[in-house]
């Protein structure tokens, strides 16, 4: 390797908000009052907040520099299995900030809002085509909570049935949230192991399907970056059981204009406009988690619900099965209108973007093939999983590479996770990355495993070239310090 | 298409080193019939130019501010955004990240959450809040399945000035589980009625808003002893207009066990209602119970300090079943933007701010009430109150529309206990030329 990505420049230091400041000093433009002060109640007023006064320059300074110790997509690759860290395209930010989106109310009349009403009539048509699925609501705030609205629904349906099932068959690759999302709804979990393919099998859903049991919870492509092959006839398991199919649609990025999830026998499935839909993880949220169902679900869907009375876009409150509401509002609105403008601009380039995710992954697996150990050697779908099996001899562990990943430019792959492969590390490339960075990704992860086998101090040590080095995480889960 | 980088060359130099002929190939594990036969049904792709004219035409259909003179809370804000905070925030490195799960190249995300943490716990006076929550119902939401986790009761009571559509989230959130939802009624002043609840054992949790849904500023201290008369059910209060504790007294310091709500107010777009800021706080004794991440304070191996994730045992990805949530992310964009919008105002500042949209308000519900609108409730509000037009006005109100003032909204199809009342709201950001020209319609109603 000729020059790593990574290097180290000048970075500054810099304080907490409350240890600078003077107070008189302010960053904001207050408006000149043109009403008479009317002073409230004494009983009711208090001291006001101890807050920092701190001038304009102050604050653009504090989080410039905050800014510069964190890596994004836009500093580079990105490869964090499971969470589609894809280029988030500038133009969406310009939509979403037009005064018109941006400062409307959303208890304006809906005569006055019929803009953003066609956006949303729209949206929930094109991810309908997208899953092949027929009614769709965009009111969960993020994927988890697609996951609750969708177990709501599972429950709303078997109640409007005049049956009451308690459990959710929940395979052993899923995420955490699933056997949480379907506890919150007050469903029991019954977790169901994957074959030795990775993949689930139709015996051992048979095995535990019972007349109990709601449905299931399937992410597909699961979390090992493989198809679940064997979907149809699991479907016809659980529906011949009278349950439903919930599919969480984090992995969506693999399979767009390629596989209709409605053909596979999905019932509830969840998007995540964050991963899939190229919205922004602004560090971690808001997100959005749109719920797709099939026909005979529709009624049990959130409301209000916008529908089209000739003309005119209306948002009806009257589903009487449905669950209820999720959201004080419509959801995460700011966030629908990146992804509404990604679909537009992309229309069926969306499968483009699929078919090189998935090419980008195989390209990964096959290259670092060898140089980790691959615990399911099989062609995958939009990310791959290893593990640090190879590197066990050194004392090497995936925690290390990881860390060591940083000093070269990278941020790391997701770790440990799926559960089922011990040292996992997961690898999402998505259709972002031009194969010059896989190259020089694959470069980096080949030196690093050349270093585990004869330099591991400098695994152990990593990271150097951050301005932070490994945090004591254990101090801080044992003497919580939450605020200053 | 600009986003991708493949060439033909690099597709085809990249399928022969995975041994494929052509990209349908790498789709070869999906059963026949799992495909999509198709091509997806979607408009053809819009170029950045006409991405443009197609959104400035959607955004065109909406009514705004300032040519619209909108007088609307009941829980989104139209307050002053410094473009400060706006262009901040377009820092790639903030928004194109992602969970800060790797401390050492994410300490500008970390950092920013202690502050939030810290600045929330101090506008609220209590001594923990969580990195945020999806928006203000569904942090209510949480802090009273939190109460029903601790106390290990079934009931909560909710008083019915409560934001309604709040209401409605913490039904559907707390029916699926099998928890009862008792409402509390409200007195003639405008604010919530606890002398009816005899079965304070029962509940895990009381649940007041203030300001509330009226606008009024709830007694939280009579009302937190009343519900403390019981030591271990828990006084839950909630907000949706933050600011107001520029100048009222904190709920901490009135004895809420738990204050959450909607912090959109704090420099968050109103965005048609989300996405928005769930607040959520509380005592110390509670950390452990909480939902939502928490970022703690530690050192790295030079010594320095730093910021991680922490308390992740409570969390859906170790605990799963057992998580104190299923919530997996916050709203971190937005709670850096309140970091940022309270960085700017500061301490002097949001007090002015606070005070002015106080003054701002009692001006229009003075000038409403000299003309004879009648202002129903008696209790001090912040910056929304209630008014009642007389009976047969509501087509003289909905034809302000036209004149482009929206003024307040119909409180009949929330509590249809109360026809002919509306909740307005006034910002540091409606001019008194504005209220003028309200108050001028309507004193020219009749039967007012």
């Amino acid at each position: 390797m000729e020059e790593s990505l990574g290097a180290t420049g000048l970075v500054l230091n810099e304080p907490l908000l409350w240890e600078q400041g003077r107070k008189g000093r302010s960053g904001f433009s207050l408006p000149v009052p043109d009403v008479d002060s009317s002073p409230l109640d004494e009983k009711l007023a208090g001291e006001g907040p101890d807050f920092p006064d701190l001038s304009e320059v102050d604050v653009v300074r504090h989080f410039t520099r905050l800014s510069q110790w964190n890596f994004g997509v836009d500093s580079g690759m990105y490869p964090l299995g499971s969470c589609t860290m894809k280029y988030n395209p500038k133009t969406n930010e310009r939509q979403a900030s037009l005064r018109g989106l941006s400062a409307a109310h959303p208890l304006l009349p809906v005569d006055l809002s019929q803009g953003v009403l066609r956006m949303m009539f729209d949206l929930e048509r094109y991810l309908a085509e997208i899953t092949g699925l027929s009614a769709v609501t965009l009111q969960p705030a993020a994927g988890a909570h697609g996951e609750l609205t969708g177990m709501m629904i599972v429950r709303a349906f078997h109640k409007n049935a005049g049956s009451a099932r308690s459990k959710i068959l929940i395979p052993d690759t899923a995420h955490g949230t699933n056997p949480a999302s379907a506890a919150l709804c007050g469903f029991t979990p019954v977790p169901v192991k994957s074959d030795e393919q990775g993949v689930l099998s139709p015996e051992n859903v048979a095995a535990v399907m019972d007349e109990a049991t709601a449905g299931i919870m399937v992410t597909n492509p699961n979390t090992l970056g493989l198809f679940e092959e064997h979907i149809r006839e699991i479907a016809h398991i659980v529906h011949a059981g009278g349950g439903l199919v919930y599919v969480d649609g984090a992995n969506m990025n693999a399979v767009m204009g390629v596989a209709s999830m409605g053909d596979m026998g999905v019932d509830v499935m969840h998007l995540n406009l964050h991963k899939t839909f190229s919205t922004p993880h602004g560090g971690g949220g808001p997100g959005a988690g749109p719920v797709c169902v099939r026909q005979d679900l529709e009624p049990f869907l959130p409301v209000p619900r916008v529908v089209k009375e000739g003309k005119k876009f209306i948002l009806s409150q009257d589903f009487p099965k449905s669950i209820g509401k999720l959201h004080a509002f419509y959801g995460n609105i700011g966030v629908i209108v990146r992804a509404y403008s990604y679909i537009l601009s992309m229309g069926n380039e969306l499968k483009k973007a699929s078919q090189l995710a998935v090419l980008n992954a195989n390209y990964v697996r096959k290259r670092l093939a060898g140089v980790f150990h691959l615990p399911y050697d099989r062609p995958c779908m939009h990310e791959c999983v290893f593990s640090d099996k190879i590197q066990e001899q050194y004392k090497v562990t995936t925690l290390d590479m990881a860390k060591r990943l940083m000093d070269y430019g990278f941020h790391p792959p997701t770790i440990y996770f799926p559960l089922v492969v011990h040292g996992a590390i997961m690898i999402e490339p998505t259709e972002s990355e031009s194969k010059e960075t896989l190259d020089l990704f694959v470069e980096a992860c080949k030196a690093i495993a050349e270093e585990a086998k004869g330099d591991p101090s400098l695994l152990f040590e990593a990271p150097t070239r951050p301005k932070a080095r490994r945090m004591n995480e254990t101090e801080a889960a044992r003497r919580p310090c939450l605020a200053g | 298409m600009r986003y991708f980088p493949h060439t033909e060359e690099d597709i085809r130099e990249m399928l022969q080193e995975i041994g494929l002929n052509s990209l349908d190939d790498l789709f070869a594990a999906i059963p026949k019939d799992c495909r999509l036969e198709r091509e997806l049904d979607l408009p053809s792709p819009l170029t950045e130019w006409e991405l443009n004219a197609h959104m400035d035409a959607l955004a065109e259909d909406m009514a705004v501010s300032p040519a619209y003179k909108v007088f609307l809370g009941a829980g989104s804000y139209n307050h002053f955004i410094p473009e400060v905070a706006r262009q901040l925030l377009l820092r790639g490195e903030f928004y194109t990240a992602y969970t800060p799960y790797q401390p050492e190249i994410s300490q500008g995300t970390l950092q920013a959450i202690y502050e939030y943490q810290t600045l929330t716990s101090r506008l609220l006076g209590m001594d923990v809040a969580n990195a945020s929550m999806y928006d203000g119902a569904s942090a209510l939401a949480e802090a009273l399945l939190m109460a029903i986790r601790v106390t290990k009761r079934k009931r909560v009571a909710v008083s019915r000035l409560v934001h309604p559509l709040y209401r409605r989230v913490v039904q559907t959130y707390l029916t699926a589980p099998g928890y009862e939802v008792v409402e509390l009624p409200f007195l003639e002043n405008g604010t919530t009625d606890l002398s009816g609840i005899d079965d304070l054992e029962e509940c895990a949790a009381v649940a007041i808003q203030s300001p509330n849904f009226f606008g009024c500023i709830e007694d939280l201290e009579h009302q937190g002893r009343v519900v403390h008369s019981d030591p271990n059910t828990l006084f839950v209060t909630v907000f949706t207009e933050p600011l107001a504790y520029g100048l009222l007294k904190s709920p901490g310091a009135l004895g809420a066990d738990v204050a959450c709500g909607e912090g959109q107010s704090l420099g968050i777009p109103q965005s048609f209602g989300g996405p928005g800021l769930g607040m959520f706080a509380a005592r110390q004794k509670f950390v452990r119970s909480m939902p939502g991440r928490l970022v703690g304070r530690t050192t790295d191996r030079n010594g320095k300090r730093g910021f991680v994730l922490t308390l992740a045992t409570r969390e859906q990805h170790i605990r799963r079943e057992r998580a104190t949530s299923n919530i997996c992310s916050n709203h971190g964009l937005c709670a850096l933007a309140a970091t940022m919008y309270m960085a700017c105002v500061g301490g002097t500042g949001i007090r002015d701010l606070a005070q002015l949209n106080h003054d701002k308000a009692e001006y229009l519900k003075n000038g409403l009430r000299n003309v004879g609108a009648t202002v129903p409730f008696a209790t001090p509000t912040f910056n929304e109150f209630v008014v009642r037009f007389g009976a047969g006005l509501e087509k003289a109100h909905a034809g302000l529309l036209e004149k482009k003032i929206v003024a307040g909204l119909p409180v009949f199809p929330f509590l249809p206990e109360l026809p002919d009342h509306y909740l307005l709201c006034v910002t540091e950001t409606n001019t008194r030329q504005d209220m003028d020209a309200l108050i001028k319609e309507v004193g020219s109603w009749k039967n007012l």
